[in-house]
């Protein structure tokens, strides 16, 4: 293994790529901080993460972030093993440009977008949410995103479009997580419509007003606060407009505990342990659990996608 | 290997097995730059469970060790380990009742009757206790027959260990069933030597070897 302090030349964007994203970045509007690229004392991957411009987005919450160590070191990302520390670890190989996403089903406008086309029409935000695992742990992250609903229009979905369904990559050569079938590869998350149109929903590109490093879904991934982080579906490749409602992979391997809304509920608890409150990573080993709340906190904005929908059977 | 010198190693012996609580101690201090990582509580639980289980295992492979190996002196470890086993889950349990819990009775009532997993924990330990209660050579010589009928729970209460690591994992159940595996190996080796003693004896009929109960005072006790 790599140690971590040592970088291989293979590992390093070429110079043209990383030139070619750093110009598309400065033409779209996107300028760099400094000219040098940005590196980080403690490199957990070996592409740099890039500075993005950005604005200040809505729906923040004035919580303390976690720090980048612990957003960048402790992940769930079974495509690079099932350990926490396992992504930050094994995905320093992996190449994220070029990247693009194949877009298709029940719209006007399919294609494959290349990562730039995807981004380049929206301006970058900063949104502070809380992130919650279906573990029982939770953070709060910057992200640097865009709100789906936008991409969305872009393509057009037509009136059989009821629900948006998200595929990973997959290439068991670069993600060693799957050559094991721990869960059914590649990873397959979905959203209603009217759950992806919602305006909390977020494309996100960044972390810390930087680019997203590879163990956080690089360079493309969801984020739906209101739900349980495993809905969140990382380094996203395809986009596709279905009429039936997707399997999504947990849902698929213990229908059980994993459901396809898996809204973050206290009063619904996961067969095996409770939901009614979470550990907030940072606190040491001395900080009281948090009590878990309906949605993650954000009623407000998504609790009227659900009403008069039974959460404890649509869990 | 004498009397003496098995003295003089449980010493050393003793030390090497408290490095593990000795690691999480340097990990939790954030000395020498190590950590217990993002979720510590999560991470001590767990070690300090997973220690717990791997000194039952050790336990529970004295006796094939001694009978492949002839050496009979590893017995006299055997308690020492025993005894470990039930320290790291008594640590185990303290740091989720504790730290995880903070010592909300009710909760970790809720926890043990609700969660099936936390159920199989809490009988695995509460069964270990007469275990550890009555360890001491004076009370194997008080008990006589009923010491051994007692310590046969040893066979079960790491089956109640493994099971409560598998129903904990969330999905990649590879490391619970590494350690089911072992288990089943190390249980699996005393019923196939017991069969073979039972057919040995059938088909030659030797004399009865003396029981237990008229052995010199000694720690040479076998669990069958």
């Amino acid at each position: 293994m790599t140690p971590r302090n040592s970088i291989k030349p293979s590992e390093i964007t070429s110079e043209s790529n990383c030139l070619d994203r750093r110009r598309f970045l400065q033409t779209a509007g996107m300028a760099l901080a400094g000219a040098a690229l940005t590196t980080r004392s403690t490199p957990v991957n070996a592409a740099a993460e890039l500075t993005l411009k950005t604005v200040k987005g809505p729906f923040s919450t004035p919580e303390a972030p976690n720090s980048w160590e612990e957003i960048t070191t402790y992940n769930n990302f079974y495509e690079f093993g099932t350990s926490k520390e396992d992504p930050s670890e094994y995905a320093l190989d992996f190449v994220t440009t070029p990247w693009s996403v194949k877009v298709s089903g029940e719209c006007n406008k399919p294609g494959t977008y290349t990562f730039e086309d995807i981004i380049r029409p929206h301006e970058l935000e900063d949104r502070v949410y809380r992130h919650r695992c279906v573990e029982a742990w939770s953070m709060v992250i910057p992200w640097v995103g865009f709100p789906l609903a936008d991409l969305v229009k872009r393509f057009e979905p037509n009136s059989n479009a009821k629900f948006v369904r998200f595929k990973t990559l997959f290439d068991p050569e670069q993600m060693p997580g799957q050559r094991r079938g721990v869960l059914d590869w590649p990873y397959v998350e979905g959203l209603t419509i009217a759950e992806a149109m919602n305006p909390l929903a977020l494309m996100v590109v960044g972390i810390y007003g930087k680019t997203l490093p590879n163990q956080n879904g690089a360079p493309l991934r969801l984020v739906v606060p209101w739900k349980y982080g495993f809905k969140s579906i990382k380094s996203i490749v395809e986009i596709e407009f279905t009429e039936s409602q997707p399997k999504t992979s947990w849902e698929r391997s213990a229908p059980d505990e994993y459901g396809f809304y898996a809204n973050v509920n206290p009063e619904v608890d996961h067969p095996r342990w409770s939901q009614a409150k979470e550990r907030r990573i940072g606190g040491g080993l001395f900080a009281e659990k948090q009590v878990t709340l309906m949605f993650n906190g954000y009623g407000d904005e998504v609790a009227s996608l659900y009403t008069g929908l039974n959460l404890r059977k649509h869990f | 290997m004498n009397q003496r010198t098995v003295r003089l190693l449980k010493i050393p012996v003793f030390l090497a097995c408290l490095l593990p609580l000795c690691k999480l101690a340097l990990e939790a201090f954030g000395i020498a730059g190590l950590s217990l990582g993002a979720n510590p509580i999560e991470q001590l639980i767990h070690r300090c469970g997973l220690w717990g289980l791997i000194f039952l295992l050790v336990t529970l492979s004295v006796t094939p060790l001694r009978m492949l190996t002839g050496q009979n002196w590893l017995i006299r470890f055997r308690r020492m380990f025993g005894l470990f086993a039930f320290f790291y889950i008594c640590l185990h349990f303290l740091v989720y009742s504790g730290l995880d819990q903070r010592f909300d009775f009710r909760a970790i009532g809720e926890d043990i009757v609700k969660r099936p997993y936390i159920t199989l924990g809490i009988t695995g330990l509460t069964l270990l206790i007469p275990l550890a209660l009555t360890s001491t050579a004076a009370m194997m010589r008080r008990l006589g027959r009923r010491w051994l009928q007692l310590h046969r729970l040893v066979y079960v209460i790491p089956m109640l260990g493994v099971w409560h690591f598998y129903w904990q994992v969330k999905k990649d159940v590879s490391e619970p069933l590494l350690y089911a595996g072992i288990l089943a190996l190390l249980l699996g080796y005393r019923v196939v030597s017991a069969w073979r003693k039972k057919k040995r004896s059938a088909s030659r009929r030797e004399p009865m070897q003396a029981s237990a109960m008229t052995r010199p005072r000694s720690l040479d006790k076998r669990a069958a």
